[in-house]
């Protein structure tokens, strides 16, 4: 069933990404192709890789359950979250935050995680900013 | 002896103290991302990638310090496979087979050296490959005008998903999804955006270095988010290793498998959609065709260790070929490192060799000299990579995470570029979950725009005429290769990922 609905989101994204080849300016001055026909092409070609895994399936994947699918969401949200944050809090304290989330997430104790995520945090910005001079994101403490 | 010549500046070029520290970086980082499940060669020089570029490397050092960490992980990935019976990397699966069986018996040093030296031997016998064989792909590839190369990327696409694969439909949605992808922003030619739906920042595309740590580097921590596996994989098991030096006969042996091995293995890697993990496929199964005699391949025979490590270094190396003498990447890892010549702005090519001959030889040599580095760090050092394994992922994903941050971060500095790395990540997490190959989405989104710059070179030529694209023999020759390599598949696909498969690597599943 999986690959069935796989298979129609590809047709429909197949489908969007032809109108919107179609909806593509044409410049006066063109060449013999234009901007038009390659991307059609590859529409044709996912809207039929599409069909044929809507009509084929494989066997079902294995999906996790429901409270592992909200905690991979729940990830998305903080790497969000951190990607926002991250030129108003400065590099060491967001990342400290989001490694120590992940970290915690993934089975750390609570000081495990703290110790994992400011040991990220403050290790990446020795090795990459300190001592091979990345520039990183500065926040109001200037690290 | 222009060849030596070659070699010579080249060794000029690899020798000097700051290539030589990053060959030697390389090497150690390889290793390490090899034997460590769940980082495997590419997403390994996908995270270093952004790092070397922002580090202002030039482009010599830059492919010394990624190639090192592609031979380095091959040579990694047999520790975690012959001492836990996990493949640390996709290529290292078939080393279970007899490594194991090798390790319980008390034999882990052996099989650990012989490895080891089995890497070696296919490794360097690849490079002297690469040296002979890619100046000949060159002359060849001199003939090719527009049209025959929009038919050799068609054949790249085509046969990408490799002989393995048993749905074909998803190897090309693949495809066709990153080459979508590529059309994002302003026509080269025509200077129209195209999909950009006015977001000013699609106006140049998207970045593929983005693409890549998001499908590579991002979509394992979220695997390994979703299983919530955080304990090390060698927690709780002792790991003995007992003598390093593999007795005399075993070396005498395994010499003749090491040798057949490595032609084959070269071989697999040079051909379009095979790759590493193909090559130590199909090199232990031809041994244990034709030297198993007496039945012990599985119970620890060590020409089982031997066949597979010597095969998937040599095809690391074969990979190359194509890879700079075409442009054309025949793997995952070499299309990563396709992607760090493209955005260092080297054409790889034909024109690769006679523009720039002292990437091309500065990188074979310094491939030697890591080889040799490799060697000594896995043998007498491989108690440090052992203890290594103990390392468990709830410590390693969120440093992984972080660093992949910290890398397109550090090229952009831009907020929309970490979310549009969070999106990739996200897909390819859901992608892997349907078995949808990510290499060639990743192919498609480097190769797009050239493929379609070559096409519409090859018809405005023709005045607008479409069979030019058939029009000589080599683009039919280099057609019917790709139609063979799409088909061949569908009749013996299956049978080959079902013994490719047995024991994969559920973490680490990205293809090399």
């Amino acid at each position: 069933m999986s690959d069935r609905i796989f298979g129609v989101v590809g047709i429909l994204l197949s489908i969007g990404f032809a109108i919107s080849a179609f909806a593509i300016q044409e410049s006066f001055l063109s060449d013999a192709v234009g901007p038009k026909a390659f991307p059609l092409i590859i529409a044709t070609i996912l809207g039929l890789s599409s069909a044929v895994i809507a009509f084929r399936p494989d066997p079902e994947p294995a999906w996790p359950a429901l409270g592992r699918l909200v905690e991979v969401g729940a990830s998305v949200v903080v790497m969000l979250l951190y990607a926002q944050l991250l030129p108003e809090l400065g590099f060491v304290i967001a990342t400290a935050f989001a490694a120590a989330y992940l970290s915690w997430r993934l089975g750390s104790s609570v000081l495990g995680s703290i110790l994992t995520g400011v040991g990220t945090s403050v290790g990446i910005y020795a090795v990459f900013h300190l001592i091979l001079g990345l520039s990183l994101a500065r926040g109001p403490f200037g690290f | 002896m222009e060849l030596l010549a070659n070699l010579g500046d080249g060794f000029a070029i690899a020798l000097t103290w700051q290539n030589i520290g990053l060959a030697l970086l390389g090497c150690f980082l390889g290793t390490v991302m090899g034997a460590l499940p769940g980082l495997g060669p590419s997403n390994g020089v996908a995270i270093l990638i952004p790092l070397a570029f922002t580090l202002g490397l030039g482009a010599t050092p830059s492919l010394i310090l990624l190639t090192s960490v592609y031979y380095g992980a091959m040579y990694g990935g047999r520790i975690s496979s012959i001492l836990l019976n996990i493949p640390g990397d996709e290529p290292a699966m078939m080393t279970c087979l007899d490594g194991y069986p090798m390790a319980k018996k008390g034999m882990a040093g052996e099989a650990l050296s012989l490895s080891g030296i089995a890497s070696f031997v296919g490794a360097f016998l690849a490079t002297w490959g690469l040296i002979l064989l890619a100046p000949q792909l060159v002359k060849i590839a001199l003939l090719f005008g527009p049209a025959e190369y929009f038919a050799l990327f068609a054949l790249a696409f085509m046969t990408l998903g490799g002989v393995s694969s048993t749905n074909q439909a998803k190897s090309a949605f693949a495809a066709a999804l990153g080459l979508g992808l590529a059309m994002i922003g302003v026509d080269t030619q025509t200077g129209v955006p195209r999909f950009t739906f006015g977001e000013v920042h699609l106006y140049d595309g998207l970045d593929f270095l983005v693409a890549i740590v998001g499908l590579f580097a991002l979509s394992e921590v979220f695997i390994f988010l979703e299983t919530r596996h955080g304990e090390a994989s060698g927690s709780g098991r002792k790991l003995e290793i007992g003598r390093l030096t593999p007795p005399w006969a075993m070396i005498k042996q395994c010499t003749p498998t090491m040798l057949r091995t490595s032609f084959l293995g070269f071989l697999a890697g040079v051909l379009p959609g095979a790759g590493a993990s193909l090559g130590s496929f199909i090199s232990y199964s031809m041994e244990k065709r034709l030297v198993d005699k007496e039945g012990t391949f599985g119970t620890g025979d060590p020409r089982g260790v031997a066949a597979p490590e010597a095969g998937n270094n040599a095809a690391a190396g074969g990979a190359l070929v194509p890879m700079l003498a075409l442009g054309v990447p025949g793997s995952g890892t070499t299309a990563v490192l396709l992607a760090v010549l493209l955005s260092l702005n080297i054409t790889p090519g034909p024109l690769l060799f006679t523009q720039n001959p002292d990437v091309v030889w500065g990188l074979i040599a310094a491939l030697f000299i890591a080889n040799f580095m490799l060697l000594a760090m896995n043998i007498p050092m491989v108690g440090l990579f052992t203890r290594l394994l103990l390392i468990p992922p709830r410590i390693l994903m969120p440093i992984v995470a972080m660093v992949s941050f910290v890398g397109i971060y550090g090229i952009s500095g831009s907020t929309f570029d970490l979310m549009v790395m969070i999106a990739f990540g996200v897909m390819g997490w859901i992608l892997r979950k349907f078995d949808v190959p990510l290499v060639p989405i990743i192919l498609g989104t480097l190769l797009g725009n050239a493929m379609e710059n070559n096409l519409r070179r090859a018809i405005t030529i023709d005045n607008g005429d479409w069979f030019t694209l058939i029009d000589s023999p080599l683009a039919l020759f280099l057609w019917a290769i790709a139609i063979i390599g799409f088909i061949l598949p569908l009749i013996i696909g299956a049978k080959v990922k079902k013994g490719m498969h047995e024991r994969r690597d559920e973490e680490g599943a990205i293809s090399d």
